[in-house]
């Protein structure tokens, strides 16, 4: 094993994401889910547009947003059931005799999710452009499109780990993704906060951080640069990922203690 | 015709048993519908807004019979899935043997799936009335919406026992969940038929499940429409489902996959 951290990352890191991409059943979902998604809730949804002060005029728009939020989602438990496997198999127990610092395991590990998530975001990107989405805030939006992408992606998959590695189960973490759907889903992946009539609905959409990771990809595409969301999607996404991180890493120094 | 009822009875019995002291199993079969019941209704009430919705209960009672049909739905496969596990823990072979008439164990996992979705659907109709659902029709047309679920809940299950009979791997959920998934969605969820356009309403209009989500929308606002429609659809997919089912049990008795 090569010193220093950046090749312990590597290391870890490459086998991860060789990992992750052999397997098509964490591909598979990652890539076509959210575009299943968006091809039949986009028409279905159109007429929504037709509300005033609905901010675009094509749903498909405002909607492709989502898709870089689900896609991230499948991080959670690419990362959490592949650090629970290693857990189970003793994998980490190996690794642990080994000199290889805590944080470029945690790193390393994620690195197959967050390929997987940002393989997701450009396939996304590409297909919403053929079918006709304009991405206001032009090539530079892109760009930070995928910054944000990357940032949330490790979110998740920093979520996933914790929960990996805190339980130690592959049933476990999958058992948080219905928890993830549900605050997923009561956001304003749907429609914008402001026309969101039910006030508990409302309310809780404007506590949820996934309203402001959603709305701060929503603003490249269909507004431009709106620093305002911008800032607040970053702010939520550095936060919850300072949090899982920091979980995550107690749960692999606790994990490696009991090794 | 009493070892098809005595093998019914135990099979139902051990499947309900086995679902709800497993909160793993129970928990997502009912907190799917009520997930998408709140984000639907209470998330996109604005819809209700839009020029072209005319539908007179308003909204939360429109996207009510889409949860319904869709946790019947779903409801089915969740009670199939539990086939393709005792098939993979070779608790199936066992019954197989042991069963005085397999025909029986179809349709004990039949009325277990009935029992589950009776307890979803309860609880759903209990969340969408505190939620503001209105309810125009008269008991009977409300009935009449639950009967048309749980015929589809039937249609469901059989189609989710029949497929687990021939892959017999839980694996398989992903395969035998996105086709269901797709027809739910091909229809009109958000707004009326008549509001969609372009390709969305071709697909809907020829889709199935339009004429059960319009005769249910019909029995909850008190003005059926194509009633009869649903429910000849419905009961023509029980019968091809009870057949599909049937040849499952049959493969798996050979053994064959």
């Amino acid at each position: 094993m090569s010193g220093g951290i950046a090749g312990q990352v590597g290391w870890v890191a490459r086998r991860s994401i060789r990992r992750a991409l052999r397997q098509p059943a964490i591909v598979f979902p990652t890539i076509v889910f959210p575009l299943v998604l968006l091809a039949v809730n986009a028409p279905g949804l159109e007429e929504a547009t037709r509300l005033p002060g609905f901010p675009t005029d094509s749903y498909l728009d405002f909607a492709i947003a989502v898709c870089f939020l689900q896609g991230a989602l499948f991080a959670l438990t690419t990362s959490g059931t592949e650090l629970a496997h290693d857990v189970e198999t003793g994998f980490l127990s190996r690794l642990s005799l080994t000199p290889l610092r805590a944080v470029a395991l945690l790193l390393g590990q994620v690195a197959g999710a967050v390929t997987v998530g940002l393989l997701g975001t450009a396939l996304y990107i590409t297909v919403g452009l053929i079918v006709g989405v304009s991405i206001a805030a032009g090539v530079g939006g892109v760009v930070v499109l995928f910054a944000l992408s990357l940032l949330v992606c490790l979110c998740y998959a920093a979520i996933g780990a914790y929960m990996g590695l805190r339980t130690g189960s592959g049933e476990a973490v999958q058992g948080v993704f219905p928890l993830m759907f549900v605050v997923f889903f009561l956001s304003s992946i749907n429609l914008p906060r402001d026309l969101i009539e039910v006030d508990w609905f409302r309310t809780i959409a404007t506590w949820n951080p996934v309203s402001y990771l959603v709305e701060a990809f929503r603003s490249l595409i269909i507004v431009g640069w709106d620093w305002g969301a911008l800032w607040r999607g970053f702010a939520v996404a550095l936060g919850v990922l300072a949090l899982a991180a920091a979980g995550a890493r107690s749960a692999l120094l606790r994990r490696m203690e009991r090794t | 015709m009493s070892g098809v009822l005595v093998t019914a009875r135990w099979t139902a019995a051990r499947n309900l048993k086995h679902a709800f002291t497993n909160p793993a199993l129970l928990l997502p079969a009912i907190m799917f519908p009520l997930v998408f019941l709140l984000a639907f209704a209470g998330g996109l009430s604005s819809l209700g807004d839009t020029p072209d919705f005319d539908f007179r209960s308003g909204y939360t009672s429109f996207q009510f019979v889409f949860v319904v049909l869709q946790s019947a739905a779903f409801g089915g496969i969740f009670t199939g899935l539990a086939v393709a596990a005792d098939f993979e823990s070779k608790f199936a072979r066992r019954l197989l043997l042991a069963a005085p008439a397999r025909l029986g164990i179809v349709l004990g996992y039949l009325a277990a799936g009935a029992v589950r979705f009776a307890f979803t659907i309860t609880l759903l109709t209990v969340v969408g009335l505190v939620a503001g659902m209105e309810v125009d029709g008269t008991a009977p047309q409300f009935l009449a919406l639950i009967a048309l679920a749980f015929v589809g809940n039937a249609a469901a299950t059989l189609y989710s026992i029949g497929y687990c009979m021939r892959v017999q791997s839980v694996a398989a959920a992903p395969a035998m969940q996105t086709p269901i998934f797709i027809v739910l969605f091909l229809a009109p969820v958000y707004v009326p038929l008549h509001a969609l356009d372009g390709w969305i309403h071709a697909v809907a209009s020829w889709n199935p499940l339009t004429a059960l989500l319009e005769a249910g929308r019909g029995f909850i606002s008190g003005v059926p429409e194509d009633s009869g429609l649903a429910f000849g659809l419905v009961f023509g997919l029980v019968a091809l489902m009870a057949l599909w089912a049937l040849r499952g049990l049959r493969r798996a008795e050979a053994g064959d996959r």
